[in-house]
């Protein structure tokens, strides 16, 4: 198939997101739904966008994209609950010798 | 709608992509981006990754500010004002450095929101001294040495600049103050004219912090008063970020690489002391000591 | 030439001719910075504009011709039609602006009121300046005189509009010589141009209905491209112009030519050359001629893209060709014999490559003439002509 270019390199809007950043780090943030009480600080804080404040049945929490999470901690680090916590993914997960 | 894509290539922790996303929320998406070269132009308009959910424009590194007073009117020409604000979002480097056609705008005053996102030196090509990089800051290209201990020379004051300017309104905010540049950049889209907001945006990778703790560090910069929160209206000080108990300039300095010289060699003791002269300076020319009763 | 077409002939200067012509071009944002010789043309521009003859217009005057063309890049990003003026030092300070504006493709007009470059500083006529745009991927029209540069403005909207082109368009007319000079000029009819140039409606600009971004950032797998495609957008603009050209001539009864003209096209010795000293040339083509020399004169009108295979085809069986130049790239030759050179490649014909005319050196007619005449007889070869002898001290 031939490639298709825009004239004068315009790009279409919001194409980052066919770019998944979900593996970047090696760490992600974990939220307790529990302690949770959907203040939407974090929302304000992600650089990334990808932790959103969403309701599920009568639930109302905040909920991480981790399609996108680059697992940087600044959620963890504002959350005035202390109900998120970055936790290192599991193949990042070791035993020492 | 999203105005700032998921999925962009800035670093984990990066204080300027939190910035980014509060400035497209207050404008509600309705706004012409012109972005200058940099951190943010490489992380968000990769051809056919472009992350971006507003209109959107890079030139070049030096003319951002002439390129959105040329949106500005051209939207007034076309009778199309109503559709957004015009936006600058630039560097440090783009704005104190590089960044001549920033005078023009201010001159003629167009109808502009041009916001520099300040982390400090030019980060995206690997942490380079720029103009708004503060004194005693080790940067590639004023490294700590036998000679010089980092960048001699002070931080370009581009509120003073911008306010000699007759701007209509000139504030600082900080990406760990969502709701305060949220709301500054409100109330800048109130305004007709030139205005000019400076967010301090911390930086991973340029400062030597983790993502963990680029709010703690955000926030030491102000509660330090080394980065005053101010804001101007038509030249006059309207309102500054009061500090309760202002900490020593340390206590934000040791946490980051870019000034771990200053506590290795002895001559560091100087430096410190002279930055805390500034942060004593900023505190007294804003009246940011909160009194105790 | 339609007879409906009544020519209404004023004696106006250069800088009013170009005014005039871009006020009936309707640009929506004009943005210029004064510079020796193109400052009466903005000045011409600023009084019309003050006087409210502009509509849906936003005139600026830019703090520098750099701030100047990006103030444009914005505008016509932005949807607007955009003009501006410059020339010389300024054109230099606008080059990292204006390369950026070829690559995204904005159609920007702009006159270009030739001058020679500093150091030594020299307001005074050459062509140096355009010539190192040359690699800008902008489109170089030359013209002789006021009324060509006068009909050129419309046609510089039409063909840079066009959706096969898309790129910044620049008029090339010799400060002083022409700028400052007063020629009859038929300065045009509003509804002619309205007629001949539809208003500015880009399929692709800056609008929150369609959140589009420009000016990203290409990295090696498809930079090529878009470079490719700017290099097929000035091959598509050559029939474009030939399209426009033939089409101007319909309209306004005035047909320049095509991207060359050509006088005695059977002639056994040309002369080539670009601007106003081809209005010279003539006459000394034809004194010529009386005296018994074969000669013919081609006008090269389209610098960029460069008329390769029409040159060739019109100097298949030339035996000497004399290019004329007014600017030479320091180190080799002359910048118009560079490329003639390099479009009559395998031809058998003789080029003599002369300087003339740097910095404003005044070009007689019998100089001129003697020139061509020696040239042809084989007693002139290539080099500067017109210089003193003269030994480089350092004090």
């Amino acid at each position: 198939m031939k490639l298709k270019i825009n004239l004068g390199a315009i790009s279409e809007p919001l194409q980052s997101e066919n770019f998944k950043t979900g593996d970047w780090g090696t760490e992600w943030a974990q939220v307790d739904k529990e302690k949770c009480t959907a203040c939407r600080i974090c929302e304000q804080f992600c650089p990334e966008g990808c932790i959103e404040v969403k309701e599920l049945g009568d639930e109302k929490f905040a909920v991480v994209d981790y399609n996108y999470c680059k697992g940087c901690g600044v959620c963890a680090s504002v959350c005035p609950q202390e109900a998120i916590k970055m936790e290192t993914k599991e193949i990042f997960k070791f035993d020492a010798y | 709608m999203r105005y700032f894509g998921r999925g962009h290539g800035a670093c984990p922790g990066c204080g300027l992509a939190i910035a980014v996303r509060n400035v497209l929320n207050a404008l509600e998406g309705k706004c012409f981006v012109a972005n200058s070269t940099g951190c943010l132009e490489i992380i968000s308009s990769q051809y056919g990754k472009n992350a971006w959910g507003v209109p959107y424009i890079h030139s070049l590194f030096d003319n951002t500010a002439a390129v959105a007073s040329g949106i500005s009117e051209a939207l007034k020409a076309l009778r199309r004002e109503d559709e957004g604000k015009v936006v600058v979002l630039a560097g440090d480097g783009a704005t104190a450095d590089i960044g001549l056609t920033l005078h023009g705008m201010f001159d003629r005053n167009h109808d502009v929101i041009y916001i520099c996102l300040d982390n400090e030196a030019y980060q995206n090509t690997g942490h380079q001294q720029s103009g708004l990089t503060p004194l005693g800051e080790a940067t590639t290209t004023t490294p700590a040495g036998k000679l010089q201990l980092g960048k001699m020379g002070r931080k370009k004051d581009m509120v003073a600049i911008a306010l000699a300017h007759g701007s209509p309104y000139v504030a600082t905010s900080s990406a760990v103050l969502p709701a305060d540049i949220r709301r500054k950049v409100k109330k800048a889209a109130s305004i007709e004219g030139a205005k000019y907001i400076q967010i301090h945006c911390p930086c991973v990778t340029g400062w030597g912090i983790e993502g963990k703790d680029v709010v703690k560090v955000g926030n030491l910069a102000i509660e330090t008063a080394l980065y005053p929160i101010v804001e101007f209206e038509n030249g006059k000080l309207i309102t500054a970020r009061k500090i309760r108990d202002r900490k020593p300039v340390e206590e934000y300095l040791k946490l980051q690489r870019r000034f771990r010289h200053l506590f290795v060699d002895p001559r560091g003791r100087e430096i410190i002391a002279e930055i805390q002269k500034i942060a004593d300076h900023n505190a007294e020319k804003y009246g940011l000591d909160l009194k105790k009763d | 030439m339609p007879t409906e077409v009544v020519w209404m002939m004023k004696v106006v200067r250069g800088f009013y001719s170009v005014a005039h012509a871009v006020k009936l071009c309707r640009p929506n944002v004009i943005c210029a910075y004064p510079i020796t010789p193109q400052t009466e043309i903005v000045e011409n521009i600023a009084e019309m504009y003050a006087n409210g003859e502009f509509e849906n217009c936003r005139y600026i005057t830019a703090e520098s011709e750099f701030a100047a063309a990006s103030i444009l890049v914005g505008a016509s990003a932005a949807g607007a039609r955009t003009f501006t003026a410059t020339c010389s030092q300024g054109l230099i300070l606008m080059s990292e602006v204006l390369f950026n504006a070829a690559g995204m493709r904005l159609p920007i007009v702009l006159v270009n009121t030739n001058r020679a470059l500093s150091a030594p500083l020299s307001i005074w006529n050459d062509l140096q300046d355009s010539m190192a745009l040359r690699d800008a991927g902008i489109i170089q029209l030359y013209v002789e005189n006021n009324q060509e540069a006068h009909d050129a403005i419309p046609q510089a909207y039409k063909i840079a509009e066009n959706r096969k082109v898309l790129l910044p368009f620049m008029v090339c007319m010799d400060g002083f010589k022409l700028t400052h000079a007063y020629e009859p000029v038929d300065l045009l009819d509003q509804s002619l141009v309205d007629n001949f140039l539809p208003p500015y409606k880009p399929e692709a600009y800056l609008t929150t209905k369609k959140p589009l971004a420009f000016g990203c950032y290409a990295p090696p797998h498809v930079y090529m491209e878009f470079r490719v495609a700017m290099q097929n957008a000035m091959e598509r603009a050559k029939s474009v112009m030939r399209d426009v050209f033939r089409e101007w001539a319909e309209v306004s009864g005035r047909n320049w030519g095509g991207h060359l003209e050509v006088v005695h096209p059977d002639a056994k010795f040309f002369v080539v050359s670009m601007g106003s000293i081809v209005g010279l040339l003539r006459k000394v083509v034809e004194e010529l001629r009386k005296e018994g020399i074969d000669v013919g004169l081609i006008k090269l009108r389209t610098f960029r893209p460069f008329p390769a295979e029409d040159l060739r085809k019109e100097l298949s069986s030339a035996e000497k060709i004399i290019v004329l130049d007014r600017s030479i790239s320091l180190g080799y030759e002359g910048n118009l014999s560079i490329e003639l050179k390099s479009a009559l490649y395998g031809f058998s014909a003789e080029i003599i490559s002369m300087v003339i005319g740097l910095g404003g050196r005044d070009i007689p007619k019998e100089f001129l003439k003697d020139l061509i005449k020696n040239a042809i007889l084989g007693k002139e070869g290539s080099g500067f002509k017109g210089v003193k002898e003269f030994e480089e001290v350092i004090p």
